[in-house]
């Protein structure tokens, strides 16, 4: 009963939360004092970074680790994982574009070849690959066992993202909300609407990874559908 | 594990010499890159040593993906897997030992690549042999990471496109840090920053590889 309540909850909280998040980050909040109106961006670049590198990659190599553990394998562990990195593969997109924007004003260029944007972009073509290694193999246990060691094997690229702007001297800023002694940077106002991007930017990824992973089972069941119905179809044929 | 490590190495180095298709194949490839990537840079550029580490490792990096495919396809070969598995090897000895003879392959194959970059592209003698250890670090790295990327992309049998895809990403930080110790070992800096990164990477594929190795080999 709850669980059917929070499935159906799930859309329209995702769609109130970011039409508040959109609503605070471009009306209520004030400029920032150093980056004006650019700061804005401020409230969806890093909600969209933190799905796409900690949320979605955590969901796919955790699912997928799951799968290679003989006692939780199943195919819905392979699923999660495969719909997880699809699902990424769009906020990285998104995380990458919404840099640039955020990059060419502030550095004077689209594109820098900075630690984290590198890293990141790498870890876009990580999940590239693994969506081409899934189409590579056609038998599903196969498959989904590959799949599996690719996602954890790409994992370790996760803590360098993290890591790099502390490793390397590079342009990207480093800690937004909290510094290294975790005080806060940013206040009121402004640090609710990052708070509430964030929560509104997680659900959205839940929203359309529940939406993605229906599309997979019914895509599934088609297939088993239609090889019955094959089956079926050379059985009459053997019998006239 | 380690008997069965050197056995699959001393195999693979075998079928190797016997072959020559590192002699004739692999490192005239590699040469050929490097002399293109000088004629790339043009006469100006080319004579300048600064570009050589990346120009270095970016062939490398294509003759490793040589050299894993054609490891994964002595491995896919007939009755090769059979053998293995009916003789029950450890696939963490079995993944070492691939590991071990692709290292080998890449260590001998930098060596000359490394004698094409001091006559091609000038780099200087001594910051090239003080380059050495990382440079053996670093494709020890790639060894190990392309046995396991070799093993995944399906062992010479999936498409030609795939193991490019799945190992070139993995292969950037080996690149970065390969390059920039080089670079340093060139500036008569330190290069045990850079090293320590390679040597990280090395330790990280090959438990990873003795972990994973198995699941992927399991019928």
């Amino acid at each position: 009963m709850i669980k059917q309540l929070a499935q159906r909850l799930l859309g329209p909280l995702t769609l109130v939360l970011l039409v508040l998040t959109f609503w605070l980050g471009l009306w209520v909040t004030p400029p920032d004092k150093i980056q004006g109106n650019l700061a804005r961006l401020l409230y969806v670049h890093p909600a969209v970074a933190w799905v796409a590198l900690y949320v979605s990659f955590g969901t796919a190599a955790v699912a997928s680790a799951l799968y290679l553990w003989k006692r939780t394998r199943s195919q819905v562990m392979d699923r999660i994982a495969h719909c997880a990195m699809e699902v990424s593969i769009v906020f990285i997109i998104v995380t990458l574009i919404t840099g640039s924007i955020w990059g060419r004003p502030t550095w004077g260029v689209w594109w820098a070849w900075d630690a984290r944007l590198t890293s990141t972009a790498i870890l876009g073509l990580f999940e590239l690959a693994y969506l081409a290694l899934r189409r590579a193999n056609d038998d599903p246990d196969l498959r989904a066992r590959r799949s599996a060691v690719f996602a954890i094997i790409a994992a370790v690229n996760v803590p360098i993202i993290h890591f790099s702007v502390d490793w390397w001297n590079t342009l990207h800023q480093g800690a937004t909300a909290f510094t290294e002694n975790g005080n806060l940077l940013v206040h009121g106002i402004m640090l609710w609407t990052l708070f509430i991007s964030l929560f509104a930017f997680t659900l959205l990824f839940f929203w359309l990874l529940r939406a993605r992973y229906r599309l997979e089972v019914l895509r599934d069941e088609k297939y088993h559908a239609s090889l019955d119905e094959a089956l079926a179809q050379r059985r009459r044929e053997g019998v006239h | 594990m380690i008997r069965i490590a050197l056995l699959v190495a001393g195999k693979d180095l075998r079928i190797e010499r016997r072959s020559r298709v590192l002699l004739w194949q692999v490192l005239p490839f590699g040469v050929t890159g490097l002399l293109l990537s000088g004629l790339a840079l043009g006469p100006t550029q080319a004579g300048h040593s600064s570009a050589a580490p990346g120009l270095f490792y970016l062939v490398m990096l294509l003759v490793a993906l040589l050299m894993i495919n054609r490891s994964q396809v002595i491995e896919g070969s007939t009755g090769t897997k059979t053998s293995i598995a009916t003789l029950g090897l450890d696939p963490a000895g079995v993944f070492l030992g691939k590991a071990l003879a692709l290292a080998v392959e890449l260590w001998l194959t930098g060596a000359v690549l490394l004698a094409g970059s001091v006559l091609f592209l000038h780099t200087a003698l001594s910051g090239t042999l003080s380059a050495l250890p990382s440079v053996a670090v670093t494709l020890g790295a790639l060894g190990a990471a392309g046995s396991l990327y070799g093993a995944l992309s399906g062992g010479g049998q999936g498409p030609a496109t795939l193991l490019p895809m799945l190992s070139l990403p993995a292969f950037a930080p080996l690149l970065i840090a390969g390059e920039r110790s080089f670079s340093a070992a060139l500036r008569h800096g330190s290069i045990w920053r850079w090293w320590v990164i390679s040597l990280v990477a090395l330790v990280a594929y090959l438990a990873l590889g003795i972990l994973l190795y198995g699941v992927l080999e399991e019928s």
